[in-house]
Order: C-alpha cells, then structure tokens, then sequence
C-alpha cells in the first residue's frame, strides 16, 4: 500500500530569523511559524507595555484590481467595499451562500481601483478559488491576483510602536500616496504606502491585538532587512519579537474572534455578534440593492432569534476553560449544558481566565453566573461585556 | 533546544524526573516544561493520598495547553510542593530544583529511563 507523502510546511521568508532567534517553531495553517521565543507571557506583556515584532507572512494577500473591482466586491463579500474611501481598511467576511463564513477578512483599498484582500492562512486557498468563481460568474472587469509566496507581512504592535515605526531609517512617502498622510497622523484602520529603501511597501494601521499598531506588506525578499532592522532598533523600547501563542491570547483579550474557533461554516456573522458587518443596505451604482452572495439567507437571519450567542466569560476560579469545553447552567452536578466555549485561556493581563462560548439565549445576559467543565470538574464562571481588555487612550 | 538532563535523576516517559533518595522527590523535566510554555497552574495530590506508578495524580496547565501529571511511583504522598503550587513559574524556572512537585514514600518504582535514555526520547 502506497501513502502519500505529507505536504512539507511552507517556511516564512523570515524563516532564518526566526531559527536564529531560537523560537519554538510550529507548524500551523501549513507553515512552519514561530510559536513563542522566549516566554508566552512575556512576549504577552511586551506588546501591552512596549511593543512586539510579529511575523504574519502565513496570511494570505489576493489582489482585486480593475474599473469594477469595488463593485465585484460588494457581491463577493458581505461588507461594503464599494464605498471604502482610497486608503481606508475594512473588516469584512465571505460567506457561502447558506450565510456560514468562510473567513473573514481585512481588505484595503489600496488605489480607486485596486484592492488587497488579507485571508487566513487556514483559508487562503479557499477564498482564492471563491473570488476566482465569483468574478467570472459576475463577468465584472476585475483580476484577482494571488500575490501570498511574494509578499511578506510584519507587524510592530504596542503603545510604542508608533515611536518603533517613525524611527525607522530608510521609509520616505510614496509619490503615489495620499498628500501630508505620515505614519502620525494615518488614521485607525488606513493604509499608506510608502517607500522601504527605495522599494514600495504598504503600511496599514490595523492589528489584532488591542493595541496600536503598524502593519507592513512587502516584497518577500526585502522582509528580513525590515525585521532585523525593527527589532534593532525596538529593542531599547522594549520591542521583543512575539510568537502565535502570544498573539492567540492578546486576540482572546481583545475580544477578537479567530476563524476555526468562533467562526466557521456553521457560523453566520449575525450568530457571532458581528451582524454589524453585513451590509444588507448596500447598493449598486444604479441604486439597486446588491445581490451578494449569502444575502437571502443572511437577510432571513438578521430578524430570526438567535439560537446561540456569543458571549464573554470571566473564570472565577483558576483553570481556565479551553476551546470545546462544554458550559454548564451551573456548577450543580445536574445543571444541563447550556454552550460550548470557543477559546479560553488565562489571561496575562488581568489575571484571570477568559474564555468565549457560544450560550443559549436565555443565560447570556451580563452576569449571568455559569459553570464550565474543566475535563470533569465544574469551575465558576460570569457572563461579562467583551472586550475583557481595552487599552488606554 | 537542546535541555539539560541531570545525569543523577531518573525520568518516564510521560516526562517526570524522579530523584533517588528516600523519600523521593517528582517534578517534571526541561523538556516538558518549555514545551508547556508558561505554566501558571499547578494541580498535585495531597499529603498522605497514595499514589500508583503510571496513573494520572495531577495537572500542569501552561497559558496554552494542559497536560497531566503521571506519577513515576507507587507510594505515599509525605510532602507537595505548596510554593510551587502559589507560583506555578518556578517549574519553568527551574524544574530540578526550587520547582520540584512532591516526595513520595516509594513501595515500588515504575519503568524508568536514564538521562541517555530520556534524552534519546526526546532529541
């Protein structure tokens, strides 16, 4: 009997910097990436207090170009692309035609017809083809252009990381950019692009860690000079580099919902609390209502009860709740299952386990007092507002 | 990640050490504890509870995972190592010494390996 042979990971442009650095590697989303560094917590702690350096070349950037680019968009995916201003970013989401989520998404609007689509890793290949199918079935002018193994992405976030980011020798204004747009004053959710060394890159002011932060995209092979030189010159701040653990748990503070545990094809956006992101109002140049794919069914859901929310939960005792743990009415041996938790870890900054779950209903409400089985022990838990962290401004 | 095994110690293969005097001491080794990443919780077995060589008698849990505590040997439990408990970090920060788990008066040992062994396991 013949088997096939595993797929090799990928390995970051920033592969060698990661190994030099001695980080715990991973393979995750079909990479090798690094895990952590030094310390999960510290590495938590740095992007809270000072910055961190992260490498998320793993994620998946598809360009959509072309006079109908922002109106293909608008059927493609739920949000309103169309109407994102030049430079603007959005979170949004693809769903199937059921309305369950095939990822979501951050997209840029990088000219007046020009797009950068950011997927994850876990879901490149997936939305790829989908915007593939959904462009030709719209016969739009539109090219959707797969640019993942050429651009590498970096991503500097914490309270100095603005401070990092100006430092930085070598970034000019781009001619092409918008006129007296710095890194300064470049707006939450924005982009710019700018000049590396001579060469384009784009920096965006997005993140997913609740904090300030700086992204930028660029030419795979010019990645580790950026790298060598961020951590170089961020480490007298207090910059560290920071791996995929402590990513997962500064998201779970953050309140951000990770594909594959809050999300997924069973998921509509509504039932994740993101309703607020399907643009059911869009419309096209003609004033028609956009026939995106998903609206029916999301249309339906938006004025159904829900059966499932997602809330927040704050663990009263010490051990925290992990991804599929089932929640409990209540720590009473009876108490019947009322939710499943979707992330769960302790929390570095405040101390104590955080978890999200899906719950019925009826005990989502703000301090409603539940219970979670920690492989076969019932630990206190409280339903509380997400996000459990928000930084100070 | 090359850790340091100490040559004196006897370790499983679920990653415990074990020392050889009497009582015997139990934590867990270099190799698990950076595989945990951060521990920050701590759950042993209470004074004078017995003991079975292969079952579970505990849990680590790091900010990312859980993993269960095996107990290399048969025995009593005559000390936990409470400061432990209060600061799970001392396991990461030193697993062989101040982060050691509990002493166990032994009735008998389980299968254990030698530092070559171990480490042979766990390249």
């Amino acid at each position: 009997m013949t088997q096939d042979a595993p797929t090799p990971d990928l390995l970051s442009p920033l592969h060698d910097e990661h190994v030099a650095l001695d980080a715990a590697l991973t393979s995750f989303a079909g990479w090798q990436m690094p895990l952590r560094y030094t310390s999960d917590i510290a590495e938590h702690t740095a992007v809270r207090t000072a910055a961190g350096l992260f490498d998320l070349s793993h994620m998946g950037e598809i360009g959509v170009d072309g006079p109908d680019a922002g109106a293909f968009l608008d059927r493609a995916l739920v949000g309103n692309l169309a109407g994102l201003r030049v430079h603007g970013a959005r979170y949004t989401m693809i769903v199937a035609p059921d309305g369950g989520v095939i990822d979501d998404l951050v997209v840029y609007r990088t000219g007046e017809s020009a797009y950068l689509v950011v997927a994850n890793a876990s879901n490149h290949t997936v939305v790829l083809a989908e915007l593939r199918e959904r462009a030709a079935a719209t016969g739009l002018d539109v090219q959707v252009d797969d640019r993942s193994a050429a651009t590498a992405l970096i991503a500097v976030q914490g309270p100095r990381a603005l401070e990092i980011a100006l430092a930085l020798p070598g970034l000019a204004p781009d001619p092409a950019g918008p006129e007296g747009v710095t890194l300064e004053t470049l707006k939450y959710y924005a982009c710019l692009p700018v000049r590396l060394d001579g060469e384009p890159a784009l920096v965006a002011r997005t993140g997913y860690t609740g904090e300030d932060g700086f992204e930028f995209f660029l030419a795979a092979d010019r990645a580790p000079a950026l790298w060598r030189a961020l951590l170089e010159l961020g480490a007298p701040l207090g910059l560290v580099p920071a791996g995929l653990s402590a990513r997962d748990s500064l998201r779970l503070e953050a309140g951000m919902p990770l594909y594959g545990n809050e999300l997924d094809r069973t998921t509509t956006p509504h039932d994740a609390g993101l309703g607020r992101v399907v643009r059911l109002d869009k419309v096209d140049a003609s004033g028609e209502p956009v026939p995106f794919v998903g609206r029916d069914a999301l249309a339906a859901r938006a004025t159904s009860a829900p059966a499932r929310v997602l809330v927040g939960l704050q663990g009263l005792g010490r051990r925290a709740a992990r991804h599929g743990y089932a929640v409990l009415a209540s720590t009473a041996p009876d108490a019947p299952a009322v939710g499943t938790v979707t992330s769960g870890a302790p929390s570095p900054t405040l101390g104590h386990p955080v978890a999200m779950a899906y719950v019925t209903p009826e005990v989502s409400a703000e301090g409603t007092e539940l219970a979670v089985d920690v492989r076969g022990r019932r630990e206190p838990v409280r339903v509380v507002p997400m996000p459990f962290y928000r930084r100070p401004r | 990640m090359t850790a340091e095994l100490p040559a004196q110690l006897q370790y499983t293969v679920e990653h415990e050490w074990v020392d050889q005097a009497s009582p015997v001491t139990v934590g867990i080794t270099s190799v698990a504890a950076d595989a945990l990443g951060d521990i920050v919780y701590v759950e042993l077995p209470a004074v004078g509870d017995t003991v079975t060589a292969g079952a579970v008698i505990g849990e680590i849990e790091s900010t990312k995972s859980v993993s269960e505590l095996y107990s290399p040997v048969t025995g009593t439990v005559v000390e936990v190592n409470d400061a432990a408990v209060a600061d799970p970090s001392t396991v990461n920060a030193d697993p062989y010494g101040a982060g050691w788990l509990l002493r166990v008066e032994v009735e008998s040992t389980g299968p254990l390996l030698s530092a070559e062994e171990y480490a042979a396991l766990n390249p």
